[in-house]
């Protein structure tokens, strides 16, 4: 059974988001997706700076399979891009709540938040 | 919607953890720990597949050498008895209705080794060629099992399984007996991979224990089950065309490079003289081997730019285990690759296509 911790918000696509204190958002895929995909050979990320439309393609997970589309769970601006990702794409099958984070945005408007799926509802749809 | 089909190890892939996936009419395991990790264990140990999903059809009678000799576009009736041959079998445009290994068991009787997807296709294609020919063309697809065991450590391991003189056998040659006590084994020295290794067939009832067998006796020296993602990565690495990708019913094998399985010298063979004529007065398009200097993969259908205009297309397209770095093959305009400059767009990025002679791993 795939791992969904209780303290994220998820979106159908398979991404998590993490509320920080300072009011940015954290974003990664689950380990749903990191199973689903297999070996991850590339993460394909915005920079620093560039905007994210809620909904939309905002980068690609490549596996030797497939390349999956990223969708940003909010709007926001990209503040801190994780470039670990650039040398050891495997983190995202080995550590995906964690060292695998992907992005992170200064949240447009907060009120998009309330619209993600609790882990709860997330367990539903796998 | 049809069923698919299931090996007679599905149960067995299940059991190790297989992750299993629609692939040609059949359940295949895609994976069972890792492509990556799969692919390297063939490269540097051995990795052990399951291929009973190829299809198989013996051809025996008087004329059963005259009549293959007449469907191929290698030579067949020069194969000697005991050897096996890589060839393709066209149609009389010059399409390919299949690529197939056929081995000689004797001087009147053929095993044909053919695609998954093309099996019935194939075996009809030969019956309605057969006219008045002295054959006789038996469906086998569902007696056989295969087994690909392929990598460097693969001989120490079968040796162990197997009284056959292993090393006695050539490349592309074959023999006949038991493994781990299963008899009526064909082991023929071929494969799919690039790596040294071996192809195994038998009956399909045994084919459990055989592949119980292998995979024990392989485990101390580094064996892995693969699954059909590593076969993928392994045979582009190494430079082997796929059926449905690199040869087609409308890619002929001039255009897919496979003319070294063309021969035309003195003998009369279906699709002779289209293949005569594409030799003779160049073809219009051509599969080309890349590797690209970036980490996206450029996959199947993706388009081939010259400038603005697209040119081509994306076939086949993996992550080189070996280079670190994307390769593929794709089909191009002949002019446009030997004026060369040509990109591929991936998510909005112009990447290079480096053209390369494949195979990749030499």
């Amino acid at each position: 059974m795939s791992n969904v911790p209780d303290s994220l918000r998820y979106t159908a696509e398979h991404e998590w988001l993490r509320l920080e204190a300072d009011g940015t958002a954290t974003i990664g895929i689950t380990d749903h997706a990191q199973a689903a995909l297999g070996d991850v050979t590339f993460v394909d990320l915005p920079k620093e700076g560039a905007t994210v439309a809620k909904g939309a393609t905002f980068g690609a997970v490549e596996s030797v399979k497939a390349a999956s589309d990223l969708y940003a769970p909010v709007a926001g601006t990209v503040v801190a891009v994780n470039a670990d990702l650039n040398g050891s794409p495997d983190l995202v099958n080995r550590d995906p709540y964690g060292a695998a984070w992907m992005i992170r945005v200064k949240v447009a408007d907060a009120s998009e938040l309330q619209a993600l799926l609790d882990a709860a509802a997330y367990r539903k749809l796998l | 919607m049809s069923t698919l089909q299931r090996t007679p190890l599905f149960a067995f892939h299940v059991a190790h953890g297989g992750r299993i996936v629609p692939f040609a009419g059949w359940e295949m395991p895609v994976q069972y720990t890792g492509i990556l990790e799969e692919h390297l264990a063939v490269r540097r140990a051995a990795g052990l597949f399951d291929v009973s999903h190829m299809g198989e059809c013996r051809v025996t009678g008087p004329d059963a050498a005259a009549f293959l000799d007449r469907m191929m576009t290698n030579a067949m009736a020069t194969i000697p008895v005991g050897m096996a041959r890589y060839t393709v079998m066209c149609r009389p445009d010059g399409g390919c209705v299949d690529d197939l290994i056929v081995y000689r068991l004797g001087p009147e009787a053929f095993l044909i080794c053919l695609n998954a997807s093309n099996a019935a296709k194939d075996i009809a294609w030969l019956r309605a060629h057969a006219g008045d020919a002295k054959v006789a063309i038996a469906d086998e697809c569902a007696s056989w099992a295969q087994l690909a065991l392929q990598g460097p450590e693969a001989e120490a391991i079968l040796a162990g399984l197997t009284a056959l003189p292993l090393a006695g056998i050539r490349r592309f040659g074959f023999a006949l007996g038991e493994v781990a006590g299963v008899a009526g084994c064909l082991v023929s020295r071929t494969g799919y991979t690039g790596s040294p290794g071996f192809e195994i067939y038998l009956p399909a009832a045994d084919a459990t224990r055989l592949a119980e067998a292998i995979l024990a006796a392989g485990k101390p020296r580094g064996l892995l089950l693969a699954g059909l993602g590593a076969r993928d990565s392994l045979r582009l690495e190494a430079g082997y065309p796929l059926y449905g990708h690199e040869i087609s019913e409308t890619i002929s094998p001039i255009q897919a490079g496979l003319g070294w399985t063309v021969k035309p010298a003195g003998r009369e063979f279906v699709g002779r003289e289209a293949l005569v004529r594409q030799i003779e007065g160049g073809v219009s398009a051509k599969v080309a081997a890349f590797s690209l200097d970036d980490r996206r993969i450029a996959r199947q259908g993706t388009p081939v730019l010259a400038g603005v205009d697209a040119v081509g297309e994306v076939l086949s397209g993996t992550l080189s285990p070996l280079l670190g770095k994307p390769i593929g093959t794709a089909l191009v305009a002949a002019d446009a690759l030997a004026r060369g400059g040509l990109e591929v767009d991936l998510r909005g990025n112009r990447v290079a296509l480096k053209v390369a002679d494949a195979p990749f791993l030499k």
